[in-house]
């Protein structure tokens, strides 16, 4: 059988191993873990992966994942065509 | 409550903080930093990050080559696990106008000189190697093909990661509130915590945020911030495009090793502020100057768009010199080419905290070239 491997960072392609690895190096927020990793960074912008790296760092703190900071979502927050954006919208 | 001491306190954990740090705590130093949020989240992990040996002048041409001979086998030195995403697809300056490219010229001259591999192209040339611009109404380009890119978030975390791990204490989400001066000379810092550190020197290295805590001790900087914009698409197939920076309208645009592109571009409209806001005017006009010079990027998909502070100064260049206040060491004001100076601005700094000869003569960084009107004329700032 073949090693399975728990990806949960789809646009990135980042296991939770890896996720768990960086949080025990000290990087104890959803900021610098997407920084080093770009979780978050992707098309999606963490909506398929930050619930569950919240969970893991409130593991790691003991903070609630409320109290934690969950990073920024950015604009135009799903992926728009260039040329769309470039035309006039008077 | 309990002073503590060192014997450096770097204010501002942007990348020249951290090389600071780095330089520091490999040299033996006790040192530590205080940063408000996490490493680079001010202006040097929001940066486009290009890195180039396209100056006009030889203090930041021969700070430039340094960071180039640093900058290939950095991620190697730091060994942090980190990858750096550094490439030398090259660097590009496009001139629309005579006057733009007889100064290209000269600069090319002046870099050749100093041995840097420039070299201007004819507009067929361009063409040729690269035949997907098109970029109607050039005249010819400066072109370095060393110059390159390198990912501005891990580079300043990287710097923080292996200071930590030779001995600097690296306080992030620690805002310093103010400076502590006594007798004309610097004695530490007070953080918004109400900690207090006593060092005989400290290092100001915060952006825009430099001016406020300089002021804390009587020191005025000639610093102010000003909001830049940056987009970043989707992946596509890697073609290794170089960095293209279009001197009529300020756009400029490269691919990142993972594919996406970077467009970004240069509005004198934009507001004096340190606040990382988000602007609609910014996305139509980038992305209509863009795709005027990438036609093949029309369908691609913008993901992000982001914004950052650059720390301008009167004549966009650096200030780094010590202070009125006694062993107080400034280094901000990079005015937007301050993220690929972190190699030497850290290795500067060092020598100048551990009383060494600078390896570049810092003469034209002074801060008292503002109040003699003796200001740093660099052709090349964009």
């Amino acid at each position: 059988m073949t090693e399975k491997k728990n990806v949960i960072c789809r646009c990135e392609e980042i296991e939770i191993d890896e996720i768990r690895k960086w949080i025990d190096a000290g990087y104890t927020n959803f900021e610098e873990l997407k920084r080093i990793l770009r979780v978050g960074m992707g098309p999606c912008q963490g909506r398929g992966c930050r619930d569950i790296i919240l969970r893991e760092l409130s593991k790691a703190t003991g903070k609630p994942v409320a109290e934690l900071l969950p990073g920024v979502i950015r604009p135009p927050v799903k992926p728009v065509k260039a040329k769309l954006l470039a035309e006039d919208n008077e | 409550m309990t002073v503590k001491t060192a014997d450096v306190i770097i204010v501002g954990g942007g990348v020249h903080g951290a090389s600071t740090a780095y330089e520091l705590a490999k040299a033996g130093v006790n040192v530590v930093l205080f940063e408000k949020e996490y490493l680079g989240s001010g202006g040097s992990g929001r940066s486009a990050a290009g890195l180039r040996q396209h100056f006009g002048t030889e203090t930041n041409l021969h700070m430039a080559k340094y960071n180039l001979q640093v900058f290939p086998t950095l991620e190697e030195e730091l060994d942090t696990g980190m990858s750096l995403e550094f490439t030398q697809w090259g660097y590009m300056w496009v001139a629309y106008a005579d006057t733009v490219l007889a100064q290209l010229q000269k600069n090319v001259d002046l870099q050749r000189s100093l041995d840097i591999p420039s070299v201007m192209m004819k507009p067929d040339e361009v063409k040729a190697r690269w035949p997907y611009l098109c970029m109607d109404g050039i005249i010819g380009v400066a072109f370095c093909g060393d110059d390159g890119h390198i990912n501005p978030q891990t580079l300043t975390l990287s710097y923080g990661h292996a200071a930590r791990r030779l001995g600097a204490i690296v306080k992030t989400y620690c805002p310093v509130a103010k400076l502590l001066a006594e007798n004309g000379k610097i004695k530490g810092v007070v953080t918004e915590d109400g900690e207090e550190w006593h060092a005989p020197k400290v290092l100001l290295s915060a952006g825009p945020w430099s001016t406020p805590l300089a002021a804390t001790v009587g020191v005025d900087l000639p610093v102010y911030p000003e909001r830049h914009n940056l987009l970043i698409t989707e992946p596509v197939e890697v073609f290794d495009c170089p960095m293209v920076l279009c001197l009529d309208d300020g756009a400029y645009f490269k691919q990142c090793p993972n594919g996406t592109f970077m467009f970004g571009r240069d509005d004198q409209d934009e507001p004096h502020i340190t606040e990382s806001t988000n602007s609609a005017k910014f996305l139509e006009g980038v992305t209509k100057s863009v795709l005027k010079r990438i036609p093949a990027l029309s369908g691609v998909r913008v993901v992000r768009q982001w914004s950052g502070p650059y720390d301008n100064t009167p004549d966009h260049n650096a200030i780094i010199d010590w202070t009125s206040v006694e062993g107080l060491l400034v280094n901000c004001g990079w005015s937007g080419h301050g993220l690929q100076f972190g190699p030497s601005g850290g290795r500067v700094c060092k020598e100048l905290l551990m009383g060494e000869k600078p390896f570049v003569d810092l003469y034209r960084f002074r801060l008292a070239r503002f109040a003699e009107n003796d200001l740093f004329f660099e052709p090349a700032f964009i």
